[in-house]
């Protein structure tokens, strides 16, 4: 059993989700359909998209802003926070272009979400 | 002296979207004027991602919704200067800026487009007493010192204040390794938005503690801990219920006000609710040719919202330059019942077209219908199962009942219960 809060609209219903049974997940406490898709799949594989930031050599800022092109895994933010560790790229840089590929073998890269003149 | 038919101060969300609607609108002689060294505003530092899902059905970060407008306003070679402050603007529409390259300019200005945003209610409004300790941040401040300029600004974290900024500030500082003990938040709700409540503070089990607030900060040169208490429904401290936190950092995160400081000087009337200018259904301010959008104007829940205004407040004030005239006679609308403010407080009895009335309610409120009503009679109600302080809400009226409001002699926006 878990208890959580629905993020679907301002009602912020409280979900009870029967997580026994992977298989048959049943949700509680919601007050449209939304909210039972939302518990389960926040009990079955809750993904989260991470957003972060890297250093960046000879641009016109001193960081570059970065997020995973997908939803990952909620329980491999830490893992993947981590790949970013002492990255540096070098302007100039646009939106979309790879910082770290494949990170943590999910198949979804960290991706630039900044455009970065070089000086 | 130099002379422009449009001025927009600020080139954040609202300013960008302005110009480029007013472009669009036929304007080409348009000045956008930035104080920072980067168009795009507050958003370049709000790399988090859950914008633009109104505007572009896709969900962005801050940095990416900014580089859709900027890259619309290159495209049409609209003229911009950075790193260039605005000292003074005045009733005439004269503006002096200032900056290193050109030193001080005056500009005549056919109408002019406050874009400014808003700025962070800081520790003074607040009254905390304690220590003048380092580490002591407004949310919006640590944000810049992480995102844009790479410093950390702490290590063991308390926030004060439950807002969004807030809420991801919590995220954000966990992310780069720092402790967030606790989120503090005076009232008994949280003016943040839900997902942020999950995804900032649930995710990584930060505690969210209502009806508590800081009653002292402590330390010596830096903050050493912070204590904070429960406080009662007359947001009394509650005595006996103190707490001390360890920590080294103490984030603000309590509120935002429209920056007006210019509004003033133009003589510029401003709502007290608001903080912002009392303004028209065409986002003009009282002061002839002077406009305002975005969280200069209110503070705004989502940036896809200042867009979609300052788009309207850029077009209207291109129609104002081509010479297209109102009669001046307008209709007032009001907040009531429940409803803290409606933006715009008046509307041109002129026009025709649909009207799209923002506001925000005071308190949460459950199963209630949002009305509006024009010398006692409903002409709009829309049955909402909650509203929140946290969240703004939108009245679009169409074309029949916009006539009836333009119509009428006092129109009134208000909560009424739905009859069970």
């Amino acid at each position: 059993m878990k208890e959580m809060i629905c993020i679907c609209c301002p009602m912020g219903c409280r979900l009870t989700v029967d997580d026994s049974d992977l298989s048959n997940v049943k949700v509680s406490g919601n007050t449209c359909p939304r909210g039972e898709k939302y518990g389960k799949e926040e009990v079955v594989c809750p993904k989260r998209m991470v957003t972060s930031v890297v250093r960046v050599e000879g641009g016109d800022v001193a960081m570059l802003s970065v997020k995973t092109k997908d939803a990952i895994e909620k329980s491999k933010i830490s893992g993947a926070l981590k790949t970013l560790k002492g990255v540096v790229v070098k302007a100039p840089v646009k939106i979309g272009d790879v910082v770290v590929q494949n990170v943590l073998g999910t198949g979804v890269d960290f991706i630039a979400t900044k455009n970065v003149s070089a000086r | 002296m130099s002379v422009k038919n449009l001025i927009i101060i600020g080139g954040g969300p609202a300013g960008l979207a302005a110009a480029k609607s007013a472009y669009d609108a036929g304007e080409r002689d348009i000045l956008i004027l930035e104080r920072e060294d980067r168009l795009g505003g507050i958003l370049n530092q709000c790399i988090h991602n859950g914008f633009g899902l109104h505007t572009f059905k896709e969900e962005l970060t801050g940095p990416e919704y900014a580089a859709r407008y900027i890259d619309e306003v290159l495209k049409r070679g609209i003229e911009y200067k950075l790193g260039t402050t605005v000292l003074s603007i005045d009733k005439n529409k004269r503006v002096t800026c200032v900056n290193e390259k050109d030193g001080l300019q005056i500009y005549e200005a056919g109408a002019i487009i406050l874009a400014c945003g808003c700025r962070e209610r800081p520790r003074g409004a607040i009254n905390i007493a304690g220590c003048r300790a380092a580490g002591i941040f407004s949310a919006g401040t640590a944000q810049k010192l992480i995102n844009i300029d790479g410093y950390m600004p702490g290590k063991e974290v308390v926030i004060l204040g439950s807002g969004d900024i807030g809420l991801i500030m919590a995220r954000r500082m966990t992310f780069q390794g720092a402790k967030v003990k606790a989120v503090v938040e005076l009232m008994p709700y949280s003016s943040g938005l839900n997902r942020n409540i999950v995804q900032c503070l649930n995710d990584f089990d930060i505690p969210l503690m209502f009806s508590h607030t800081v009653v002292d900060i402590k330390g010596k040169g830096r903050v050493s801990s912070v204590v904070i208490a429960a406080v009662d429904e007359k947001l009394n401290q509650i005595k006996g219920t103190e707490q001390e936190i360890k920590c080294d950092t103490l984030l603000l995160s309590v509120g935002l006000l429209p920056e007006n400081e210019l509004s003033k000087m133009a003589d510029v009337n401003l709502s007290p609710v608001t903080g912002g200018a009392i303004v028209d259904d065409d986002m003009m301010t009282e002061t002839d040719g002077i406009f305002a959008c975005g969280n200069v104007l209110h503070v705004h829940d989502l940036v896809d919202f200042v867009s979609e205004e300052s788009e309207w407040a850029g077009a209207r004030a291109a129609a104002y330059i081509a010479g297209e005239k109102v009669n001046g006679d307008k209709v007032a609308v009001q907040a009531k019942d429940g409803v803290r403010y409606v933006v715009p407080q008046f509307v041109n009895r002129d026009g025709d077209g649909t009207l799209k009335l923002k506001m925000r309610v005071g308190n949460v409120f459950k199963n209630v219908r949002l009305c509006v009503v024009c010398d006692g009679e409903e002409i709009y109600a829309k049955k909402k199962m909650i509203v929140t302080p946290g969240e703004m809400e939108t009245v679009t009226l169409d074309e029949k009942q916009t006539r009836a409001l333009k119509n009428c002699k006092l129109a009134v926006v208000c909560l009424k219960a739905v009859k069970q």
